[in-house]
């Protein structure tokens, strides 16, 4: 009992295990960031090696922790995302006063990402959430000295605790309707009454707040501007990836019998997401704004996939979580060394960064190609499988529509480009070294962005784990 | 012969461009991996005439198939027919002549290389591929390379024309993938080409697949209406940029046209046939015409391509084995000739550094050796017998007259039609560019260099090669046409 509990819970207790960490260290005499900072580095690389040995399939707690393989990869996708961000912003995190408090809010929020993907409960998942949630919002104001950092925090949560606030009561009435909360039961009580229903268009609001779906996509652009770029990444590839999962499993497993109403919400939703994400991204002069925006329309292409309601829609999704990984941390560490070093965050001060920094603009333009889903780069793979999974319904004007889109997506990643490769700037960013922890991580995205696609067994690893 | 020699050489060729120290060796290496792959083709053509002469009938040759997701049943298959190796050899002259022609790129020369040889890389992957998603991939993967080498070494109003060609081709392209995914899904799970051609797919399916692939496939190839990137595109791009533009990447979707869209969907193919007449008469006409007004060289070639890639798209619409060896004949002829054409214009406007034909004359005197060729080139342009253009459109004419109703007859004669205001506008354009007194500002000009000269005499003699001797390139396409002419008769 005891090596089971150890072994099923091993993410969680790694995590925990460093958080304790950081906190002796916090209490004790404290450390000096310059070294404390490759401690941390090492300590997440570790964690994230560990993910890949010993790993058991169980059910723990009478079913409230579950465990698979598909959970564990997707665990280990977002330990390597954090892995990546202490690297990609070692520049920031060096200067930040409170090392250790950061990365305890960032572990403690991975913490409830692990157990919101493991949940086998709504109270767990919940409860889980909201750890997830929380902590990042004391992130997302760790800008200590910029306005702009607090405003972002206190929108993201206000605007969480109103969806948690729209959870808890879609939970209820669904205990109400049912009389279980259990992921196994679930599905044998719903049959469909318009009380459950109601219940469940209330838990789709919610998630349909943290994945900022369309018409519940407002905050995402003030927060994601206004946090510190290490948090922004964090919020825009983990949080979205880790919420896709249980997303995505509570659909296929719990709500199953509700496939009928769902796919139509879906199918809707996904249209307006992709639409609307496009258009405003078009627009954006900000790059974290433009990510922003463009990380909605991503989040689009995924309900495409996720409207499929089979297994391969489950591993097409993972399989894109784990490119948009590559894809953004990689733009997004871009953005970081450049706005850490010099301050800029508009997109026409790209300009002319090709002559200055050929590194760095070759690492972004493959990031946004892979983005668009230009191949050589993994994006092309994920995004078909995405589309090519939607189709699977036979609903050809869905994916012509996600089709379409992919073409406005193509054309603001290509106003980047063309900032960087073609435009003429008097005062261009001057060269820049990026840390070397920073290039190292830029070299890693590289690899992945590449590398995901071309090496198809990756593919087909995820399509066995489930 | 390995089919992965054709995707390998260029692959390993980028590589070595990539880790090269300084431009001299990254056009020799260029340079290496260009011949090497022409030699590769040549290889690859008589291995082909071997196989068939010895008696082996199979549809596509040295085919190979490796699974590569096998959780969709995507496998990397590959395979050749006489189509495709014609298809190849013409990019292999291309991108040895638009290496040779590139020879004085000082902006960036490692990347442009690079640059030029993934495309080349793309359009080998494309035409060996025999599973319509990496035929996708290859044809998607393009784009990068055209968007960048006309966004940073083109001319003109480059950005937007770099952008406009992007945005069109990735639209046909969103076209494609749905109408793959439509095939895919209706096939019975299976992108492969061979299999889905085996697949009676039914009427509806037909007529709405169809539509999304022809279209899509034929944004490519400058079907009309969707042909408004073409002129931009080409006139901006650097001259190795436009001849592979023109040479090889409009084939693409020539060949798509072809190969999957009339080849997997013939009941679709019959009923749009009179609808791809129209437009490509359209083409034909309206590009004629339109290059007439035109005043810059790059231009002028730009909307005759337009015209002449109509030829093609009118052999297809015929749906007659004549007029479909004639498209695919066009499509070699015209890529090589457009290449050689833009080569030309390259090494004027290098020298004069205008391409307004008002603003030259007499180059002859100066440089013998490009006015000729550019004469040459002209004179294939306007189909004079003897040369590549004369025979493709020939027997375009002649497929198309097999059909005794009025509308193909009234169809056949528009086009036919084009060719005197060819002839207008190609011969003012030689005639005011090589001839008359020439300008005392172009007297110190020199001629072509040893690497001009060598790409130049490799495009001629490809042009030669076709317009004295057409028959080997029709026995070369023979059965690759029979087996698509087999496929629609199948259908009532």
């Amino acid at each position: 009992m005891l090596n089971d509990f150890l072994i099923l819970m091993k993410p969680e207790l790694t995590v925990t295990v460093i958080l304790f960490l950081l906190l002796f260290i916090k209490i004790g005499k404290g450390m000096k960031n310059e070294t404390l900072l490759p401690l941390i580095q090492v300590l997440l690389l570790l964690n994230f090696l560990l993910g890949f040995f010993f790993n058991k399939q169980g059910v723990l707690f009478e079913g409230l922790y579950t465990s698979t393989s598909m959970i564990v990869f997707q665990k280990n996708i977002l330990n390597l995302g954090v892995y990546l961000i202490s690297l990609l912003c070692a520049d920031w995190l060096r200067k930040t006063p409170h090392l250790p408090e950061f990365f305890m809010l960032m572990l403690s929020a991975l913490l409830g990402m692990f157990f919101m993907i493991s949940s086998g409960n709504l109270l767990m998942f919940y409860l889980s959430l909201e750890l997830a949630t929380i902590p990042v919002a004391a992130m997302a104001n760790f800008d200590l000295e910029k306005k702009i950092s607090s405003e972002a925090a206190m929108k993201m949560i206000l605007s969480s605790a109103f969806s948690s606030g729209i959870l808890l009561f879609g939970i209820s009435l669904l205990y109400g309707a049912t009389g279980t909360i259990s992921f196994a039961e679930l599905p044998a009580q719903l049959d469909g009454s318009p009380l459950q229903i109601m219940a469940f268009v209330f838990l789709f609001t919610a998630f349909a707040f943290k994945l900022s779906i369309v018409p519940f996509h407002l905050w995402t652009a003030d927060v994601y501007e206004g946090s510190p770029i290490a948090v922004t990444s964090f919020l825009s590839v983990i949080s979205k990836g880790s919420i896709a999962f249980i997303f995505i499993s509570t659909l296929y497993k719990v709500f199953q019998p509700m496939e009928a109403i769902w796919y139509n919400m879906i199918v809707v939703l996904a249209i307006a997401t992709m639409v609307i994400g496009n258009l405003f991204a078009l627009r954006q002069q900000n790059i974290k704004r433009f990510l922003a925006f463009s990380s909605i329309a991503q989040v689009g292409f995924i309900l495409v996939a996720i409207s499929s309601n089979s297994p391969a829609g489950l591993s097409a999704v993972v399989y894109f979580v784990l490119i948009y990984v590559f894809s953004n941390l990689a733009a997004f560490g871009v953005a970081s060394v450049i706005s850490e070093k010099t301050g800029r965050e508009n997109i026409d001060e790209y300009k002319g960064l090709y002559k200055t920094n050929p590194f760095l603009t070759w690492v972004l333009a493959l990031a946004l190609f892979s983005l668009a889903g230009v191949p050589p780069t993994a994006g092309f793979f994920g995004k078909l499988f995405l589309l090519t999974a939607g189709a699977t319904k036979a609903d050809y004007w869905f994916v012509t529509v996600a089709a379409l889109n992919m073409i406005i997506s193509l054309y603001y990643y290509l106003r980047i480009t063309r900032a960087m490769f073609m435009d003429k700037n008097d005062q261009p960013i001057e060269k820049l070294r990026p840390d070397p922890s920073a290039r190292l991580a830029l070299l890693i995205c590289t690899a992945g962005i590449i590398l995901t696609g071309l090496l198809s067994w990756v593919y087909d690893y995820i399509v066995k784990l489930n | 012969m390995n089919l992965l020699l054709l995707i390998g050489i260029p692959l390993v060729a980028a590589l070595a461009v990539l880790a090269s120290r300084n431009a001299k060796q990254v056009r020799w290496i260029s340079l290496t991996g260009a011949t090497a792959q022409l030699i590769a083709s040549f290889a690859l053509l008589f291995a082909f005439k071997t196989e068939r002469a010895a008696g082996n009938t199979a549809q596509m040759l040295f085919e190979q198939k490796h699974a590569l997701f096998p959780a969709w049943n995507i496998n990397f298959h590959l395979g050749v027919d006489g189509i495709s190796i014609a298809m190849i050899l013409l990019t292999s002259f291309v991108l040895v002549a638009g290496v040779l022609v590139s020879w004085n790129v000082e902006k960036m020369t490692k990347e442009f290389y690079f640059l030029l040889i993934l495309l080349a890389l793309g359009a080998y992957g494309f035409f060996i591929s025999l599973d319509l998603f990496i035929l996708f991939f290859f044809l998607e993967i393009s784009v990068i390379p055209k968007y960048l080498l006309i966004g940073i070494w083109g001319s003109g109003k480059k950005e937007y024309s770099a952008n406009k060609l992007a945005l069109m081709l990735m639209g046909g392209s969103a076209l494609i993938l749905v109408g793959m995914l439509g095939l895919y899904f209706e096939g019975g799970r299976s992108f492969d080409l061979l299999q889905l051609s085996k697949m009676s797919f039914d009427t509806t399916t037909q007529h709405i697949l169809f539509p999304l692939l022809f279209i899509g496939f034929g944004v490519f190839t400058a079907l009309f209406p969707f042909h408004t990137w073409v002129p931009d595109g080409h006139s901006s791009a650097p001259t190795a940029g436009s001849m592979f533009l023109a040479g090889i990447s409009m084939k693409l979707g020539g060949y798509g046209c072809l190969r999957v869209a009339t080849y997997l969907l013939p009941e679709g193919a019959k009923e749009y046939a009179n609808i791809i007449i129209v437009l490509s008469a359209i083409a034909i006409l309206y590009g004629a015409f339109a290059t007439m007004m035109q005043k810059d060289l790059k231009y002028i070639n730009a909307y005759s391509s337009v015209s002449h890639v109509g030829f093609s798209l009118l052999g297809i619409g015929m749906l007659t084995q004549t007029a479909m060896t004639g498209a695919v004949m066009q499509m070699v002829s015209h890529g090589v000739m457009t290449a050689l054409f833009f080569a030309v214009i390259g090494m004027i406007y290098d020298r004069t550094h205008t391409r307004m034909v008002a603003d030259m004359g007499g180059l002859m005197k100066v440089m013998p050796f490009v006015a000729t060729v550019f004469f040459i080139v002209g004179l294939c342009s306007l189909g004079l017998p003897g040369l590549s253009g004369f025979v493709a459109e020939m027997t375009v004419f002649v497929g198309s007259w097999e059909h005794a109703d009025a509308f193909h007859r009234i169809a056949t004669i528009a086009a036919a039609m084009s060719i005197v205001v060819t002839a207008v506008y190609i011969l003012r354009a030689v005639g005011q560019t090589v001839m008359g007194p020439i300008k005392n500002e172009y007297i110190q000009l020199k001629d072509a260099n040893w690497n001009e000269k060598l790409a130049a005499i490799l495009l001629l003699a490809g042009i030669l090669a076709i317009g004295i001797a057409p028959f080997w390139l029709n026995d070369l396409l023979k059965p690759g046409i029979e087996v698509i002419m087999q496929k629609l008769a199948s259908v009532n």
